[in-house]
């Protein structure tokens, strides 16, 4: 009987520290994740947690991941070599299908820019997909800014509208919250964007009342959910809301399924 | 079809049985109860029919004879890790109707809910066999007969105590344990038919009741402890939990052990959010699960009516009034 439980080693390939506390992770594995899955990641004796894949090609993937707690402090500890345990990967994502010729709007807030990198890197290799790709990102400060080379790399091909909610010196963009700059993403024929939003709860919900306000339709628009997914495979309860599993049928939802998952 | 054996008789059944399976029911341990003089019922391994306790309700339920409170999932040394050796002996688990129905919950959540089958639950339940015991009577804060899980089917015995005798009905390939005992036809298992308390699940429930005043109460009285959750037979959630060894830091292994929705950390995620922080929301969480989430999900209530929460609350919180106070409170607001 396969075990699901069971994790594969992964070599680390490469680190690249995005900023003080977000490290970049590429591990070695033949993993092929759909755009807005997640991974179940370990290290031995340390403990597991739900990580959603930044970037992957045939061969790796990449996993951003802040230090923020007990797993993650150990795993900015490893080093180029080390092995890593996943298993995965795990949920529905984007449903890449309906955004085919459309114009396509991704509002990410800080970390919430990880779960949607991928696909924003497809678009840039395949620009012809969507007719036309804006982005909206906000970070805290200017120092939070994560995949900066990407951000300016997609600049040739996207819209990008980049924010911090709060400069510090030097600093000669935007300044505000994501919300502000709703306006100025959707632009003309609203009605007819799809509208992808990722980032934390209180962010997701005042962006997505945002671009309601300036006519996308709520059936147009999608969110990603995070959270304490200790199993990943509808098994463990902690993601449940209501009768939705998180981890089987998320973490990507319309909107309007969204709307009414209630914690 | 059925048996119609003494004690004694059964007894020599119970022998047999024991040539090929492991008994597991629930078993009186003299004074280790809550209260002093208090005993506990709890489950345990039973090598005669004195063994087993018929008389009382125990305190947690059957299911961890197939979803230990703590199961080791993999042993780690270095870099490596191997699944425990596991070769799970088969087992005969006696119980009461509820608790056997509380097992199809289980199964419905542990092997059918997404595409995964978890393997270690489906090791442990593919050697467990059932043999559900009527109730002569119904227990404090049982209410089995609102939510039609008195009654039962798909056992692999049904035993009905009578007195000096008890009336066996064994599934077909039970029946050879019963060899030179003789058939009867003409009598039928019996379920408890009637509880001292009754409940009406209310119909036409949703999120509207979310919000609801409702909840505050539980929010005030509700202190955290997770009895309950752990108590219910129909409960199955669990969180990972990593270890190493305090005399050999290489060396650990990765478990799983049985969380609640009531106790702090539920939801908590990396970089401090987390949801439902009031004690109010936590019991509309479960409460909702219990009598709505999970039929929405496989067409059956998740709870069973066994009263356990209210039996081990040390705040006096009654899950069977708060169904029926919903009751209430939805046909006032319709």
């Amino acid at each position: 009987m396969t075990n699901p439980y069971l994790p594969q080693p992964a070599e680390i390939i490469s680190i690249t520290k995005e900023t003080t506390t977000d490290y970049t992770f590429r591990l070695k594995t033949d993993i092929q994740p759909d755009f807005g899955q997640f991974v179940e990641v370990s290290i031995p004796k340390v403990g597991e947690a739900p990580i959603s894949v930044s970037n992957a090609q045939p061969g790796w993937i990449e996993l951003t991941i802040r230090r923020v707690g007990h797993l993650t402090n150990e795993l900015h500890e490893l080093k180029p070599g080390d092995l890593l345990f996943i298993r995965g990967p795990y949920g529905k994502g984007f449903p890449k299908e309906q955004y085919r010729d459309k114009s396509l709007i991704i509002a990410a807030g800080g970390t919430g820019l990880a779960p949607v990198r991928n696909l924003i890197n497809y678009y840039y290799q395949h620009p012809g997909e969507v007719r036309q790709l804006s982005l909206l990102m906000g970070f805290k400060t200017p120092e939070d800014i994560l995949f900066k080379e990407d951000i300016e790399k997609w600049r040739s091909k996207f819209k990008v509208l980049l924010t911090v909610d709060k400069e510090s010196p030097g600093w000669s963009g935007h300044v505000g919250l994501i919300t502000n700059f709703v306006k100025d993403a959707v632009g003309e024929n609203s009605s007819a964007s799809r509208v992808i939003i990722v980032g934390p709860p209180l962010m997701m919900k005042f962006t997505s009342q945002e671009f309601i306000k300036y006519n996308i339709p709520e059936e147009n628009i999608w969110l990603s959910f995070e959270r304490k997914m200790c199993c990943g495979i509808g098994k463990c309860g902690h993601c449940r809301i209501n009768d939705t599993y998180v981890c089987l049928e998320g973490p990507v939802f319309p909107y309007i399924t969204a709307k009414n998952l209630l914690d | 079809m059925a048996y119609i054996l003494t004690h004694a008789e059964f007894d020599t059944v119970l022998q047999r049985l024991k040539q090929d399976y492991i008994l597991i029911g629930p078993v009186r341990k003299k004074n280790k109860g809550k209260f002093s003089d208090a005993d506990l019922i709890t489950y345990g391994q039973i090598e005669s029919l004195s063994d087993l306790e018929t008389n009382g309700k125990s305190q947690f339920s059957a299911k961890e004879t197939i979803f230990p409170p703590s199961q080791t999932l993999f042993y780690f040394t270095e870099d490596e890790y191997r699944e425990p050796k596991f070769e799970p002996q088969k087992q005969i688990v006696f119980l009461r109707a509820c608790d056997f129905n509380a097992i199809k919950r289980l199964d419905l959540l542990f092997l059918e809910n997404g595409q995964f089958v978890d393997a270690y639950y489906k090791r442990l339940r593919e050697k467990t066999h059932f043999f559900v015991f009527g109730c002569e009577k119904s227990y404090e804060n049982c209410f089995c007969v609102s939510t039609g899980t008195n009654q039962c089917e798909g056992y692999d015995a049904f035993l009905n105590f009578k007195g000096e005798k008890i009336n066996l009905f064994p599934s077909e390939p039970f029946k050879r344990y019963f060899a030179g005992y003789e058939e009867n036809e003409d009598i039928l298992p019996q379920f408890i038919e009637r509880n001292h308390i009754q409940v009406d699940i209310p119909e036409g429930l949703s999120t509207k009741i979310y919000d609801h005043p409702y909840w505050d109460q539980y929010g005030k009285r509700c202190i955290g402890c997770g009895r309950c959750n752990f108590s219910c037979p129909t409960c199955t959630c669990f969180t990972m939990q990593d270890i190493f060894y305090r005399d050999n830091k290489n060396a650990g292994e990765r478990r799983r052990v049985w969380a609640s929705c009531q106790v702090d950390g539920f939801t908590d995620m990396a970089g401090g959010h987390s949801y439902r922080k009031q004690q109010g929301e936590r019991m509309r969480f479960k409460v909702m699960h219990k009598i709505h989430d999970f039929a929405k999900r496989f067409n059956m209530h998740m709870c069973v009516g066994c009263g356990r929460c209210d039996d081990v609350c040390p705040e006096y919180i009654s899950f069977s009034q708060c169904i029926s106070g919903l009751k209430g409170v939805v046909a006032h607001d319709n």
